[in-house]
C-alpha cells in the first residue's frame, strides 16, 4: 500500500498548525533569559511601545503550579525568579500584528543579575541521575586480561531540523481549552496542561495537527509552547497562534544529548572479550526533562551488541546551565554505540586484529547474554547480518581497492568502515507495563472501521502502517478502514509516539482490538471482509445510534522480565539487529569527507511496508551521516550561535550517496505483523561506520564527532606533526 | 532571535497585480513583505511551507517567471506584473511517480520538493550537464534521506520521456 496522506503532502493541501484558518487570532511570542545562570532583577519594557495593546503573561497568571510536568516537576513553565539557561521563557506577549509582536519581544529588556554557570557538562559535579549496569566481575577480569584497550569517545549535540518548526494554537471551546499543533505525544500535553493550569482533564483538549517531522524533538517540547499559547489565549479570551521561526526553534528548543564515553576493555590476544568497563555521561542541560531515561538507554546500548561475562557500565547525566537536551531519535544509544563501535576497531588496530573478524567472534550467539542479563534467543544470526553487509558492500575487494587508490592518488584517500549494532524496540523495561496503552477500533454503520489511538503521524507512517495492520486483520481493503485524528476528546491514550514502539506494540494493539470488535459483531475470529462488514452494518440496524468499539490494553508478552532496581533482566521485549557499511573519500587538500556508498543492513523482524521501511532506513542514515560529519552546535556562553540552516549544515541530495537498504526479516512472534520496531535503529550505525572508514582512510585516529573538516585538518596535522618529530629524533 | 519582517509602514501599503497561477490577482501588500506571507496570509495559499525564513531549505520554492525561487527571500513587490506559479497549480496527476517511490514522508519540504521537481522536468535538459542530486540540493529533506525524491524524479522523467535514469 502507498503511503495514505501521500496525494495531500504532494500537493500541498495538508494542513500544518499554521496553515489552520483561524479567525480573529492573536500572535503569541515568548521573551527569554538572555544570561545562561542568574536571578532576574528587573523585566524593563521600553518606553514608546503601546503595551495596553498587548497581552502580556508572566509567571503570576499562571493558575497552577509553575511547572511543565514531565517525569520531574522542575521545569518552570515561565521563569521566576531565577534562569538556569540561556532562553529560559520569561515573559509572553501576544498581539493581532505579528510584526507588532516580534518588534515588542525586542522591547522588553529582562535584567539578569549573572551567577556562575556550569557550561562544560565534563566538569559538571551535579549529577541529575546516576544507573549502573553489573556483571559478572569487571575488577578482576580486568586485572587478569592478558590485554587492556582504553578509549575515550565525545559526541556532539544534534539538532532534529524537522522542517516543520514547532508551533500551537489555542482557544476556548465553551469552558473546554483546546489545544493544536505539532506534536508526537498528545496526552503529555494534556498532562502538562492540565497540571499547571490547574484544569480538569474534561475542560482540556489536546489535537494534534499533521506534523511536518519530530524525530523526538516534538516529544517533550510541544507541551511548554503549549502552556504558554493557553495562558495568552487564557488571559486575552482570543485564540492564540505560537510558531517559532528556525531561529527561535533551534535556539530554544530541545536536542540530542552531548555524550561522553570511556571504555576499558580486556581482551584475549586473539580478541575475545573478557571484560568490557564503560563510563557513560551525558549532559543534561539545565533540567531534568527526559534525561535520565535517555540515560538508561544509553547505558543498556553501551557494552554493544557482543557477549563479555563481565560488565560495568557507569553512567550518569549532569545538570549544566545548557538549554536543556531531550529526546531525539536513539536517545543514547546513538551516542554510546558510536563510541563502542569506534573503540572496536580502536581494539582491532592496537592488537592487529581484523576489525570484521574482532566482531565476528564477539557478537552474541543464541543463548548469550546482554549486559543486563538478557537471554537473547530471537532466532537471528548476527554474523550473517554482518556477512549480508560485507557482500553487499563489496567490503573485502573495496579494502583492496583502496589500497591501490590510496597509494597512487595524491591528494585523495579511500576507506571502508564498519558497525554491527542493535536497538531495543518500545520503553525499556518495565516502561511499556506502566503505560497501560489503549486503543479502539470503532465499526461504523456504513461497514468500515475506525482505529482511534493517540499515536500520530509525523512522516513515519503510522497512518498506513494501521491501516494496513486493520485492513489485513479484518480482510477488509484499506478504503474501508479510517483512522481518527488524534483529538484527546474521542481518542484513548494509546501512549507516546516514540521509542520505536507505534508500529510493533501499539500496531498490536490494532490487531487485538479488530479483533475484539470482530466477536462484539457476533463473528469469531475467522470472519473476514464482507462477512465483517455486513456484521457490522447489522449490528447498527439493530442497535440504532449506538456504538461499536472493539478496545484492547497493552499486555506484556509472556516471559519478559525486568528488575528497575538492579538493572537486570529483559530490557526490551525484542531488539533490531544491523551491520551497516560506510566507504569514503577524503580530500587531504580539504580534509572535507565524502560518503560515496553505504550499504544499511537490518533484521526488524518482518518488513510491513517495504517503501516505508526503506524510507525510514535511508532517512535514518543521512540524518547520521549528517551527526557524523557536519552537524555542529557551536556555543556561546551557553547559547546556540549557529542556530539557522546558514551555518547549521545539513546534509543535502548532493551530500549523501544512494543509501543501499536491504532487510532481513525473522519475524517476532508479539510485534504486530510480526514486526519490530524500526524507527530509531538506522541512526546508531551511521557515525562509527563513517569514523571507522575516515580513520582507515587517513591514519587519523577520530574519537569525537563530528568529523569536521576543521577537525580532520588538526588530527592529521598532529598526526603529521608527529612524524615529523619522530623523524628528527636523534 | 532572528526576525525576517521588516518594520511595517501602514502609509507603504501599495496595491499590486501580478498573475498567480495562470489568474490576475490584486493585493494589497508593503512593497517589502516577503511574498511567502504574501502567499500564504493574504491569499490563503497555504501549500507554500516555511522552512527557514533565508532561503536555506527550499521549502518555500514557487516559480516566478517559470524559474522556481525560494518566496522567503523575494519582496511582494518584485513579483508586480510578473508571473507566479505555486504548488496549487499542479496537475496531481503527475505526481504518481512521487507517490509510489516514496518521496514524501513528514511533507514539510515536500511542496518545495515538488516544485523544483516540476522544474527539472520542464527542462530535461539539464540532466544533460548536472544530476538530479545537483538540481535537488537546493530543497533540503530531513525524513526521506533523498533516495525516494530522486528515484521519483528519475522515474517521472523516464514516464514523460525526458532526461535519463539516474540511480
Amino acid at each position: 500500500m502507498q503511503r495514505r496522506e501521500a496525494l495531500t503532502k504532494l500537493t500541498g493541501r495538508e494542513r500544518y498548525v499554521d496553515d489552520l484558518p483561524l479567525e480573529g487570532f492573536l500572535w503569541g511570542m515568548t521573551v527569554r533569559s538572555p544570561a545562561p545562570r542568574g536571578r532576574i532583577a528587573a523585566i524593563r519594557f521600553a518606553k514608546g511601545v503601546d503595551w495596553s495593546q498587548f497581552v502580556v503573561v508572566d509567571h503570576r497568571d499562571i493558575p497552577g503550579p509553575n511547572v511543565v510536568a514531565l517525569i520531574e516537576q522542575d521545569q518552570p513553565v515561565l521563569a521566576a525568579d531565577v534562569v538556569r539557561h540561556v532562553h529560559e521563557p520569561v515573559l509572553l506577549l501576544a498581539h493581532p500584528s505579528r510584526d507588532a509582536v516580534r518588534r515588542a519581544v525586542r522591547s522588553v529588556e529582562i535584567v539578569v543579575a549573572p551567577e556562575p554557570a556550569t557550561l562544560d557538562f565534563r566538569v559538571s559535579p551535579d549529577v541529575l541521575k546516576h544507573l549502573k549496569i553489573e556483571k559478572g566481575d569487571v575488577a578482576r577480569a580486568l586485572a587478569q586480561a592478558p590485554v587492556v584497550v582504553s578509549g575515550t569517545y565525545e559526541t556532539g549535540a544534534q539538532e532534529h531540523v524537522y522542517l516543520e518548526t514547532q508551533g500551537m494554537i489555542a482557544y476556548l471551546e465553551g469552558d473546554v481549552l483546546v489545544v493544536k499543533g505539532s506534536m508526537q505525544c498528545p496526552y503529555y500535553v494534556v498532562k502538562a496542561l492540565q497540571h499547571a493550569l490547574a484544569r480538569d482533564e474534561s475542560k482540556v483538549r489536546v489535537i494534534q495537527t499533521p506534523t511536518g517531522g519530530g524525530f523526538g524533538g516534538k516529544e517533550e517540547f510541544p507541551s511548554h509552547i503549549a502552556l504558554h499559547a493557553a495562558l495568552l489565549g487564557l488571559k486575552s479570551g482570543r485564540p492564540v497562534k505560537v510558531i517559532y521561526d528556525r531561529g527561535e526553534d533551534m535556539a530554544a528548543t530541545t536536542k540530542r544529548h552531548p555524550a561522553l564515553v570511556r571504555h576499558r576493555t580486556g581482551l584475549t590476544r586473539d580478541g575475545r572479550l573478557l571484560a568490557q568497563d564503560i563510563e557513560v555521561v551525558i549532559d543534561g542541560g539545565a533540567y531534568v526533562t527526559l534525561s535520565p531515561v535517555v540515560l538508561s538507554r544509553a547505558i543498556i546500548h553501551a557494552a554493544g551488541p557482543y557477549a563479555c561475562d563481565h560488565v560495568r557500565i557507569v553512567g550518569r547525566a549532569v545538570f549544566t546551565n545548557a538549554v536543556p537536551f531531550g529526546a531525539f531519535r536513539g536517545f543514547g544509544a546513538p551516542q554510546t554505540q558510536f563510541a563502542g563501535e569506534r573503540h572496536m576497531d580502536v581494539i582491532a588496530q592496537t592488537l592487529a586484529l581484523d576489525a570484521v573478524e574482532l566482531r565476528r567472534t564477539n557478537l552474541l550467539r543464541e543463548g548469550q547474554t546482554t549486559a543486563t542479563g538478557q537471554v537473547i534467543s530471537d532466532g537471528t544470526d548476527r554474523v550473517a547480518v554482518m556477512e549480508r553487509a560485507l557482500e553487499l558492500s563489496g567490503y573485502r575487494v573495496k579494502q583492496r581497492d583502496h589500497a591501490t587508490f590510496n597509494a597512487t592518488q595524491a591528494t585523495l584517500r579511500r576507506g571502508i568502515g564498519l558497525a554491527t549494532f542493535y536497538h531495543g524496540a518500545g520503553f525499556t523495561g518495565g516502561g511499556e507495563v506502566a503505560l497501560k496503552s489503549r486503543l479502539r477500533v470503532a465499526g461504523l454503520p456504513d461497514g468500515r472501521v475506525e482505529v482511534l489511538s493517540a499515536s500520530i503521524e509525523m512522516g513515519q507512517g503510522t497512518l498506513t502502517v494501521f491501516t494496513e495492520l486493520a485492513a489485513a486483520r479484518l480482510g477488509l481493503a484499506p478504503e474501508d478502514v479510517t483512522i481518527a485524528e488524534a483529538d484527546t476528546a474521542r481518542v484513548p491514550n494509546s501512549g507516546p509516539t516514540v521509542a520505536s514502539r507505534t508500529t510493533m506494540i501499539v500496531g498490536g494493539l490494532v490487531e487485538r482490538a479488530a479483533d475484539d470488535l470482530r466477536r462484539r459483531a457476533g463473528l469469531d475470529d475467522a470472519a473476514q471482509g464482507d462477512a465483517v462488514k455486513q456484521a457490522i452494518r447489522r449490528w447498527h440496524r439493530d442497535h440504532a445510534g449506538g456504538t461499536l468499539v472493539g478496545e484492547a490494553t497493552y499486555e506484556k508478552p509472556p516471559g519478559i522480565e525486568w528488575d528497575d532496581t538492579t538493572y537486570r533482566g529483559d530490557a526490551y521485549g525484542a531488539f533490531a539487529w544491523a551491520a551497516y557499511t560506510a566507504e569514503v573519500e577524503v580530500d587531504l587538500r580539504t580534509c572535507a569527507t565524502r560518503v560515496i556508498d553505504f550499504v544499511a543492513v537490518q533484521e526488524v523482524g518482518n518488513v510491513l511496508n517495504p517503501t516505508l521501511a526503506r524510507g525510514q532506513v535511508q532517512g535514518g542514515v543521512v540524518q547520521g551521516i549528517g551527526w557524523a560529519l557536519m552537524e555542529e552546535c557551536k556555543w556561546r556562553d551557553g547559547a546556540m550561535a549557529n542556530n539557522q540552516l546558514t551555518n547549521y549544515l545539513i546534509p543535502t541530495s548532493d551530500d549523501v550517496p544512494s543509501i543501499r537498504v536491504a532487510f532481513l526479516e525473522n519475524p517476532y512472534a508479539h510485534g504486530a505483523g510480526g514486526a519490530k520496531g524500526l524507527g530509531e535503529l538506522p541512526i546508531d550505525g551511521p557515525a562509527p561506520a563513517i569514523v571507522n572508514a575516515v580513520a582507515r582512510a587517513t591514519g587519523a585516529d577520530p574519537r569525537a564527532i563530528p568529523v569536521t573538516p576543521e577537525r580532520l585538518m588538526e588530527l592529521l596535522e598532529i598526526a603529521d606533526l608527529g612524524l615529523r618529530i619522530a623523524d628528527s629524533a636523534p | 532571535m532572528s526576525d525576517h519582517s521588516a518594520i511595517r509602514n501602514p502609509q507603504s501599503a501599495i496595491s499590486m497585480t501580478f498573475t498567480l497561477n495562470g489568474s490576475p490577482v490584486s493585493v494589497e501588500i508593503d512593497p517589502v513583505d516577503r511574498l511567502l506571507d504574501t502567499l500564504r496570509y493574504q491569499l490563503a495559499l497555504t501549500g507554500t511551507k516555511e522552512g527557514c525564513g533565508e532561503g536555506e531549505c527550499g521549502a518555500c520554492t514557487v516559480h516566478l517567471d517559470g524559474l522556481p525561487v525560494n518566496s522567503c527571500l523575494v519582496p511582494s513587490y518584485q513579483v508586480r506584473g510578473h508571473r507566479v506559479d505555486t504548488i496549487e497549480s499542479l496537475d496531481p496527476r503527475a505526481l504518481e511517480p512521487f507517490e509510489r517511490c516514496g518521496a514524501t514522508q513528514c511533507g514539510a519540504c515536500t511542496p518545495g520538493v515538488v516544485m523544483t521537481a516540476w522544474w527539472i522536468g520542464q527542462h530535461a535538459d539539464l540532466l544533460r550537464t548536472h544530476t538530479i542530486r545537483e538540481l535537488m540540493a537546493g530543497n533540503l529533506c530531513r525524513c526521506t534521506g533523498y533516495d525516494g525524491i530522486v528515484d521519483s524524479v528519475a522515474e517521472a522523467l523516464r514516464e514523460t520521456g525526458g532526461g535519463r535514469r539516474e540511480t
